[in-house]
């Protein structure tokens, strides 16, 4: 099977969407020309041509806005936010405009755009431009969030995204972008809502979603090999709708859980799964939910220090270790 | 509330030459007699829709914001009357004169203000949130100048789909300074988007006048986009017909984009809950009703046409004021949504399970 990188993978997508439905638009700051500031978007102008492949003047809630007007008219607009940091300049048009629309109609409307980019902290770039907003995104109902943590799992939801027909936030990550996986060559699509074990294990459930699957992984490794312990983990892969029957048959297995979360953390993605999980499962549980998530203040700059304000395989490892004493 | 269309306005000698020229364009010397008396009774219909709300509002048969189109009839006529099968519009919550401009039937709308289940939202929405897709109207939206990108939107759909047709995207005088109107101008006119922005212009946000509001003037702000604008009354429809008509036709055939600001009126306030005493003095009013009253101005136009006459005007009040009232009716025999209808139009996935391709849950109480 090919490997390729999550950047790789996610253009894939693009490009297949793109031959496949001529209504599929991708638009966004320097996505055309400059071969996207994260080169996701690299070779896309030269294939499809300046109609397909749009450079927006540095305006999120002009252009967003636009792409929420021309999907009205069946436009299926695909926009680039250089860092989801950006998205709220454009606030009132994803989360009043796209995510009501359908709603405010009656059901006579639906919106069927893609807004996608890196949304993470980790690489020294400043509180603002690390924000994770999967919460406040998956806190709006009428709208989908998605976030994948590999490469296989990125071409196929973002191809799912695009044929979506609601508003689906889809957060990437730059670190993310150069990692490698194997990606089978033909079609295929992941369904949105449906989480993934990543890694088996019956002591506990770590449940979990982006670049923290990976430090879960290295974490479980350490786990295992260290301590005895079989940790089991669940990347969600999608926010909102949620798996949450996967997470419960985890939570059924191992009894205890660890959520690990790139979010600072008041009412983070973690805070809806914990009340979740307590108020379905209880009875499973021999140990109160534990959670892993940022230090609560804004991004520091300062690069090691950066690196333990977030997720790291050593705080799950020591978090997981606490939650099993 | 006055029982005739207006009070006797006195026709101004140096107005009606200029009035005759704006019958005399193009675009409004070829209306039949039929198409001129359907112009001026859409405007009646739109005022005796909005006072018969005011009245349900008052008692309390609608809840929240009610903006209402009192005094600006004329502009939302007028333009709408000009729609082709490709054009489209979008506004802002001041949306029941455009609504029924591009010909919504009455009773959904009142049954939406009165937030039934008949409505043309399902009750969903209210006021401020008409839509009418297959009549290209895209609502209706309460936050100020959030729909001017939308109509950009609109703009870039129809080129991308190759269509002439042009988007009219309306905002009022205190939309202007938002930065997303900024920054769907800055779209449309580097990308050449078939979009005009008209703002009507009734001289207040809220409470707040355009001379304390706006540094210089607001259509001309184009200037700085290189993009056409012009600037109108907008109390006589052939007026708007005739200016609008250019503007439309540069986007339609050349994707141009213009912004064209139409001064108006509005006689009642921002909204109902507007105290309408501390921004404006009731001279002010009662003068724009002597003097510029667009039905007024419009009835007296075609009496002198010989279109209209007394008996005809009267007719038609008597029809536009049952209609509100059989709205009225329609919406008060009408069933609120359900709690159970809370959830429903908000995914189209959840609308559409056979169609549904993701799993999991969509919504978490």
């Amino acid at each position: 099977m090919p490997v390729i990188t999550y950047r790789e993978a996610i253009r894939h997508a693009l490009a297949e969407e793109l031959e496949r439905d001529p209504n599929v638009v991708v638009m966004g700051e320097e996505v055309a020309q400059f071969n996207g500031a994260y080169k996701v978007t690299e070779g896309l102008l030269a294939k499809f041509g300046p109609q397909r492949i749009v450079d927006t003047p540095i305006s999120e809630a002009g252009f967003i806005g636009m792409g929420v007007g021309a999907s009205m008219l069946g436009v299926r607009p695909v926009m680039e936010l250089m860092f989801w940091s950006f998205y709220s300049v454009a606030f009132d048009q994803i989360l009043n405009n796209a995510a009501n629309i359908r709603f405010m109609s009656g059901g006579l409307i639906n919106c069927p755009i893609v807004i996608r980019g890196p949304a993470n902290g980790g690489t020294n770039v400043g509180a603002t431009h690390s924000l994770t907003p999967e919460n406040v995104l998956a806190n709006t109902p009428g709208v989908k969030v998605v976030v994948p943590a590999t490469p296989y799992d990125a071409k196929g939801l973002l191809k799912s995204a695009i044929r979506d027909n609601d508003p689906v936030m889809f957060l990437e990550n730059t670190i993310l972008y150069g990692d490698k996986g194997e990606v089978p060559d033909g079609e295929y699509t992941i369904p949105l809502g449906q989480a993934d074990v990543k890694r088996a294990g019956k002591d506990l459930t770590i449940v979990t979603y982006g670049r923290c699957v990976l430090h879960s992984l290295v974490a479980a490794e350490l786990l295992e090999k260290e301590h005895d312990v079989s940790a089991e983990v669940v990347d969600l892969r999608t926010i909102r709708p949620l798996d949450i029957a996967t997470v419960l048959a985890s939570v059924a297995k191992t009894h205890r859980v660890l959520i690990v979360e790139e979010q600072k953390p008041f009412a983070s993605v973690g805070s809806q799964l914990a009340f979740m999980i307590q108020k379905e499962a209880f009875d499973e549980l021999d140990a109160p939910i534990h959670r892993l998530a940022t230090i609560d203040a804004p991004a520091i700059y300062s690069p090691p220090v950066e690196t333990e304000q977030l997720p790291n395989p050593q705080r799950v490892l020591k978090a997981a270790l606490e939650l099993l004493a | 509330m006055s029982k005739k269309p207006a009070s006797t306005a006195e026709p101004k000698p140096d107005d009606s030459a200029q009035r005759s020229d704006h019958a005399r364009a193009p675009v409004n010397a070829g209306l039949s007699r039929e198409q001129k008396i359907e112009l001026y009774r859409t405007m009646v219909r739109i005022r005796r829709f909005e006072e018969r709300s005011l009245r349900a509002y008052q008692a309390k048969k609608i809840g929240g914001f009610l903006h209402l189109y009192i005094g600006q009839e004329a502009v939302a006529v007028a333009c709408c009357s000009m729609m082709g099968k490709d054009d489209h519009v979008i506004t802002a919550y001041r949306d029941h004169g455009h609504a029924i401009a591009v010909g919504m039937d009455t009773k959904p709308l009142m049954a939406e203000l009165y937030g039934k289940v008949t409505g043309c939202s399902k009750g969903k929405g209210g006021s401020m949130h008409f839509f009418a897709p297959e009549k290209n109207y895209w609502g209706g939206h309460g936050i100020v100048g959030g729909q001017i990108p939308l109509g950009t939107g609109l703009a870039y759909g129809i080129k991308y789909k190759g269509l002439k047709g042009a988007a009219m995207a309306f905002m009022g005088d205190g939309a202007v300074n938002q930065g997303a109107v900024h920054e769907a101008y800055n779209l449309a006119a580097l990308w050449n988007l078939p979009v005009v922005f008209v703002i009507e212009n009734n001289g207040y946000s809220m409470g707040t006048s355009q001379a304390r509001s706006s540094a210089g003037d607001l259509a001309r702000r184009a200037d700085g986009y290189h993009m056409d604008w012009g600037l109108c009354d907008g109390h006589d429809p052939y007026e708007v017909r005739a200016v609008m008509d250019k503007f439309l036709r540069a986007a339609r055939e050349e994707s141009k984009p213009a912004i064209v600001e139409i001064r108006t009126y509005r006689y009642r306030g921002h909204s109902v809950a507007d105290p309408d005493n501390t921004y404006r003095s009731k001279q002010e009013i009662e003068e724009y009703r002597r003097t510029k009253d667009p039905i007024q101005v419009f009835q007296m136009l075609l009496a002198a046409e010989g279109v209209l006459n007394d008996a005809l005007v009267e007719q038609i009040d008597q029809e536009a004021r049952a209609e509100a009232d059989h709205a009225a009716e329609f919406a008060e025999a009408s069933p609120f949504p359900t709690v159970e209808d809370i959830q429903k139009d908000v995914y189209w996935e959840a609308d559409n399970p056979a169609e549904r391709k993701s799993g999991g849950r969509l919504f978490f109480d």
